[in-house]
């Protein structure tokens, strides 16, 4: 029999599995082209799917806000944001890509509702400080759950985070020089900056997912080294963050119960709304069916974009077959 | 006489046919020069129609904060790779040749540098 890079689906080899378990063991990678079990393929192209959902469906709540920036400034850092959101989409369906799905398949499940997008994003973006309060909480909750993913156990995934991370901290900076200014501004723009910190606050925190033990995934992502700290555990870190920072800003967050815990070091915080969190990412949420519908549009509003792509690069492409390499390039 | 009826040609599906799915635009590998002097390292990949477009979203996806000065695409089925089941016989040879390196030699202590 000849060699093979893969196995049928649910064709067994010990050998390959036990090698794949070594590589685990010792904190190795996992590359496109080595064997990996069906479930961990499967459970990747979900996670990184959902994940470069979450990127581009990121975009709309903020691009809101471009045209009205109160100045050029600000107006020129929020679209460098958005367009590294869409950067961020890019890197990830291409980590998608390595286990053998095509983007197009996978826009098609987001557009079509079969795939979900971090629920944070079905919230509204009602004032001008919510731009601030996104760039602090809301990617600040995501660095913390990303950080750890730069040593995820899948190479592609891993290698797309360490690229993301990088560019994240300077939208986490950015909304907090922007609340910073809102908050030693006028009266009306501190309020402003606490309305929009009162509205984001609880769902950063429910961005790290269900509670450890009703998160029934979990245990088996951290068995293949996808996920490195439990949603509670990057919860409290985010909240340790946090909670010195809005002091700085000169803002208090919307939860009568935090307090520091003298033993241990840590803020206890008050109880989580989990039936919001459910009803919004079944669809519930203010701006759930605005966001599919935003992104439908915009795709088929490229088709024809892409159609004369398609259409130029045919035209082009004999004459460019026939150019002979007379250099070499390296 | 009676009239043969003959049975109706089976029924075709209403509807247009469903339609074909165009191959979409090819995938290409970004290769980045970091700074002069240094050579091209891989960056990731990315979907375009041809060469000229996949330069330009290299450009834009890979090169946002003076990354690169220089970028090669190159479409990624023209990559030959090796197998990584391969592994052991493929790199073998350069697992039992330690002499090729230099701590394989003793120096008499005489000799300070080399």
């Amino acid at each position: 029999m000849a060699e093979r890079d893969h196995l049928e689906p649910g064709e067994q080899s010990p050998a390959l599995a036990r090698r794949f378990d070594e590589m685990l063991a010792e904190d190795d990678r996992i590359e496109p082209r080595d064997w990996m079990p069906d479930a961990y393929r499967a459970t990747l192209i979900r996670q990184i799917a959902q994940h470069a959902h979450s990127e581009i469906i990121g975009m709309q709540p903020e691009a809101n806000w471009i045209t009205r920036a109160p100045s050029l400034r600000r107006k020129a850092i929020l679209m460098a944001k958005v367009q590294d959101e869409a950067g961020h989409g890019l890197y990830l369906y291409g980590a998608a890509e390595t286990l053998g799905v095509d983007r197009r398949d996978l826009l098609e499940l987001l557009n079509t509702r079969k795939q979900r997008y971090s629920s944070i994003f079905n919230y509204p973006t009602t004032s001008w400080a919510d731009v601030g309060a996104i760039g602090w909480l809301v990617d600040g909750a995501a660095i913390t759950n990303q950080v750890p993913l730069c040593r995820c156990s899948y190479g592609p995934y891993a290698r797309a985070m360490v690229r993301i991370c990088k560019e994240e901290s300077f939208h986490q900076r950015q909304g907090f020089d922007l609340l910073l200014t809102l908050s030693k501004g006028t009266a009306e723009q501190h309020a402003m900056a606490q309305d929009a910190v009162n509205r984001w606050w609880w769902p950063s925190l429910m961005m790290f997912g269900p509670p450890d033990d009703q998160s029934p995934n979990s245990a088996q992502s951290m068995a293949w080294g996808i996920k490195r700290f439990s949603n509670d555990e990057l919860r409290q870190k985010f909240v340790d963050m946090t909670v010195p920072q809005a002091d700085v800003l000169g803002l208090s967050l919307p939860d009568p119960e935090l307090t520091l815990d003298g033993q241990t070091g840590h803020y206890r915080f008050g109880p989580i709304d989990w039936d919001e969190f459910a009803r919004v990412l079944k669809g519930g949420g203010p701006c759930n069916e605005q966001r599919i519908a935003h992104r439908v549009k915009a795709h088929d509003e490229g088709e024809w974009v892409r159609q004369a792509a398609a259409a130029h690069a045919a035209k082009h492409a004999p004459v460019r077959a026939l150019k002979p390499a007379t250099e070499a390039v390296a | 006489m009676n009239e043969i009826v003959e049975p109706p040609p089976p029924q075709k599906l209403a509807g247009p046919p469903p339609p074909q799915r165009l191959a979409g635009p090819p995938l290409w590998e970004v290769f980045i020069r970091g700074r002069r002097g240094l050579s091209h390292v891989h960056a990731g990949s990315l979907h375009a129609p041809d060469a000229e477009m996949a330069l330009r979203n290299a450009r834009d996806v890979y090169t946002r904060r003076g990354e690169g000065v220089s970028i090669w695409v190159v479409p990624s089925v023209a990559i030959c790779a090796s197998s990584p089941d391969e592994k052991d016989p493929f790199f073998a040879p350069a697992a039992d040749k330690v002499y090729r390196h230099p701590t394989f030699y003793t120096l008499p202590e005489e000799v300070r540098q080399m």
